[in-house]
C-alpha cells in the first residue's frame, strides 16, 4: 500500500485548455493520477440533446482527443492513471471512442466505466416524491415533468475506487461529485474504508482545491496581476499522504502561484456553510483545517474534520425552459450610457408594438458597472456596450427580437457601431432543477470495458 | 478616521450556488479579520447588494482562515442556467464587495493592510 500519492488536475471544466493534460504530464511525468473535470451543472442537458440526434454520443467528445495527445507520453513509459467524468450520459460510448484511440496508437490500457448516476426514470416514476422538489423553491417536479431532460445523482467515490481496484488505467464516469474523483483515488491507493470519514474529508478538500484546475494556482485570484508567467499558468497537483494530510503545489517552471492567498480563495470557492460541506462520501468541516506554507509554491493542509454523510445524493436535473437570445451594440460619444439605455428601451417598445412582450428581459450598459447594476455609481462614459437579452417560451418571439437590433445602426445615436456578429440566435434554455434522491434507490456499477466488449 | 475600500484589508472569491452565490472574504492579517468581523456584517452586505435583490444573506466565520463566507441565496436572478445577466454566475461579486466603503482609524488600517510580497509568498 502506498504511503503518499500525487493527484493532478488538468481540466477544470469542459472548454479548458486542450493542451493542459499533455503539458502537465510532460512537466511532471511522475504524476500518479490525473483527474479531468468536464461536467458543469447543465452540461448533461447539452449531452442529452447530442445523444437524441446521434445515439453513439452524449459524452465529452474532447476527451478522446485529449487521450490521443497523451499517447506519445504513455508510449515512452508514463504510467499516470486517469480518472475523469468525461463519460457524461454515455460512458460506454466514450470508452469505445477511447479504445479506438488506444488501438490506433498501439497502446494497451484498461478502461473502467462507472455508471448508475442516471436517476431520470426515478423522477419520472414518482414525480410527487418530496425529495424531488426543487430544493430552493419547493416546487414539485411534476410541474416540469414533461420538459425534464436529465436527472443525475452526484454519486461518490466507491465506484471510482472499485474501477481502480479492478486495474483500470482510465476511469470514465458520468455525474460523480467533483471532489469524489480524488476521494476514490485515495480510497484505492491507501485502502481507506467508506467509514474513514476524517480521511475521506481530507481527500474531499484536496479534490475541491483541484477540481477547477488553474484556479488553485492563481487563476481568477484577487491578486492575479502579481503572479509570474500567466501565459504558462500551472495546473495543480496534490501530494496526498495516507493519513489525509496533503500539500497543494504545481510543476516547477510553470506560471501562476500556489500560496496562502490563492489556496484560501480556492477553499472558499462555491461553498456554503463551511461546517456542513456535504459530499456523497462524507460531511466536511472546513473550519478545523490548518494551512501552512511549505516551500515555494507549496501549501500544506492538515486537520480536516469529517463526519458521516447523509442518506441521500444531491441530484442535478435539467428541464427545457423556452429560448433566449442576446444582442449587443457599441455606443460611443457624449452621454453614451443614456443613449445606450434609450436604444434598449426602443427595441423593447418596437417589439411590443409588433405584439411581442417577453417573459423576461434585461438591458445592460457594459462598462457602467452593469455586472452589479445599482450597487456602485455609474461613471460618466464615452463608450459603452449595450447588451439586450430576452427570454420567452415562444421561439418565434425570440426570432422576432433578433431582427430588431440592426435597425439601430441607422436610427440610433451617432457613434453606434459594432454590429458585426449578425443577428442574435435563439438558444434553448436548459434550466437547472436541484433536488435529492435516496441513496438506496441508486445502484452504482463499475466494470471494465475492453476491445471485445464488456470484459477485456 | 480614514475612508478606505474593503479591498485595502481583504481579498475575495465568489462563485455561483444555484440561483444564489457565495462570496468568501479573506483578511490579510489577524487585526484585519477582527475588523471585517465587526464591520462586514450581514446587514452591511444586504444593504450593499440591495439593488441586486440578494435574498436572504447568511454569514459564516472561518477563524482558521481569517475569513468570512457570505451566501446570498437568490442574488443571481435565476442562476447560471436562466439568468439574463452578463454575470449569470456571480463571478464578479467578490470584486464588487471589495469596493465596499469602510472607515478605519489610521493605526488600525496599518495593522490590516496586505503584508509585503516576500512575507505572504509561501
Amino acid at each position: 500500500m502506498a504511503s503518499k500519492i500525487t493527484i493532478g488536475n488538468a481540466q477544470g471544466f469542459w472548454g479548458d485548455s486542450p493542451d493542459a493534460p499533455a503539458n502537465l504530464l510532460r512537466q511532471f511525468p511522475e504524476l500518479d493520477y490525473l483527474t479531468l473535470d468536464y461536467l458543469a451543472e447543465v452540461s448533461l442537458s447539452i449531452l442529452a440533446l447530442q445523444r437524441s440526434r446521434e445515439p453513439e454520443t452524449g459524452y465529452a467528445r474532447d476527451f478522446p482527443e485529449v487521450l490521443r495527445s497523451l499517447m506519445p507520453l504513455w508510449k515512452t513509459g508514463c504510467k499516470t492513471r486517469i480518472v475523469c467524468n468525461a463519460g457524461g450520459l454515455n460512458p460506454e460510448a466514450c470508452a469505445r471512442a477511447c479504445l479506438k484511440v488506444l488501438a490506433e496508437a498501439g497502446v494497451s490500457k484498461t478502461i473502467g466505466v462507472v455508471t448508475g448516476d442516471n436517476v431520470l426514470p426515478l423522477l419520472q416514476a414518482e414525480p410527487g416524491d418530496a425529495l424531488y422538489r426543487h430544493w430552493e423553491t419547493g416546487a414539485s417536479v411534476s410541474t416540469v415533468i414533461d420538459r425534464l431532460m436529465t436527472a443525475n445523482a452526484y454519486i461518490g467515490a466507491p465506484g471510482v475506487c472499485e474501477a481502480l481496484d479492478a486495474g483500470a488505467d482510465i476511469v470514465l464516469t458520468g455525474r460523480v461529485a467533483d471532489p469524489s474523483l480524488a476521494v476514490g483515488i485515495a480510497m484505492h491507493a491507501f485502502g481507506w474504508r467508506e467509514t474513514d470519514y476524517e480521511k475521506l474529508a481530507a481527500a474531499t478538500v484536496a479534490g475541491h482545491v483541484l477540481e477547477c484546475g488553474t484556479q488553485a494556482c492563481g487563476g481568477i485570484s484577487t491578486h492575479w496581476l502579481d503572479w509570474p508567467d500567466p501565459a504558462n499558468m500551472g495546473f495543480p497537483y496534490v501530494e496526498l499522504h495516507a493519513d489525509g494530510a496533503f500539500t497543494v503545489t504545481k510543476p516547477a517552471g510553470t506560471g501562476g502561484a500556489v500560496n496562502l492567498e490563492t489556496v484560501k480563495e480556492q477553499l472558499l470557492y462555491e461553498i456554503g456553510d463551511p461546517v456542513n460541506y456535504l459530499s456523497p462520501d462524507c460531511r466536511v468541516d472546513f473550519t478545523a483545517l490548518q494551512l501552512k506554507p511549505s516551500g515555494p509554491n507549496r501549501v500544506t493542509v492538515s486537520g480536516v474534520a469529517g463526519f458521516a454523510p447523509t442518506d441521500r445524493y444531491k441530484v442535478s436535473a435539467t428541464y427545457r425552459d423556452g429560448y433566449w437570445a442576446q444582442g449587443a451594440l457599441t455606443i460611443f460619444g457624449r452621454d453614451a450610457v443614456t443613449k445606450a439605455r434609450r436604444c434598449g428601451e426602443i427595441v423593447l417598445e418596437r417589439l411590443a408594438r409588433a405584439g411581442y412582450t417577453y417573459e423576461r428581459h434585461n438591458i445592460e450598459c457594459l462598462g457602467a458597472n452593469a455586472v452589479v447594476a445599482g450597487v456602485l455609481p455609474e461613471p460618466p462614459l464615452l463608450e459603452t456596450v449595450l447588451r439586450i437579452s430576452v427570454a420567452d417560451p415562444r421561439k418565434e418571439a425570440i426570432e422576432r427580437f433578433a431582427k430588431e437590433i440592426a435597425p439601430l445602426v441607422t436610427s440610433g445615436p451617432q457613434g453606434t457601431t459594432g454590429y458585426a456578429g449578425g443577428r442574435p440566435k435563439p438558444t434553448p434554455v436548459f434550466a437547472y432543477w436541484p433536488c435529492f434522491v435516496a441513496k438506496n434507490q441508486v445502484h452504482v456499477q463499475s466494470r471494465p470495458i475492453g476491445p471485445e466488449g464488456d470484459t477485456p | 478616521m480614514i475612508a478606505v475600500r474593503l479591498g485595502e484589508i481583504a481579498h475575495a472569491r465568489s462563485g455561483d450556488k444555484g440561483s444564489g452565490a457565495n462570496i468568501g472574504v479573506i483578511a490579510y492579517t489577524e487585526a484585519g479579520y477582527a475588523t471585517i468581523k465587526s464591520k462586514v456584517t450581514v446587514e452591511a452586505v444586504v444593504a450593499f447588494f440591495a439593488p441586486l435583490n440578494p435574498g436572504e444573506v447568511r454569514r459564516y466565520t472561518l477563524d482558521n482562515l481569517g475569513a468570512l463566507n457570505f451566501v446570498l441565496t437568490s442574488v443571481l436572478a435565476g442562476g447560471g442556467s436562466r439568468s439574463l445577466r452578463i454575470d449569470a454566475q456571480g463571478k464578479t461579486l467578490g470584486q464588487a464587495l471589495l469596493e465596499m466603503p469602510l472607515e478605519l482609524e489610521p493605526a488600525e488600517l496599518a495593522l490590516c493592510r496586505r503584508p509585503a510580497r516576500e512575507e505572504n509568498a509561501s
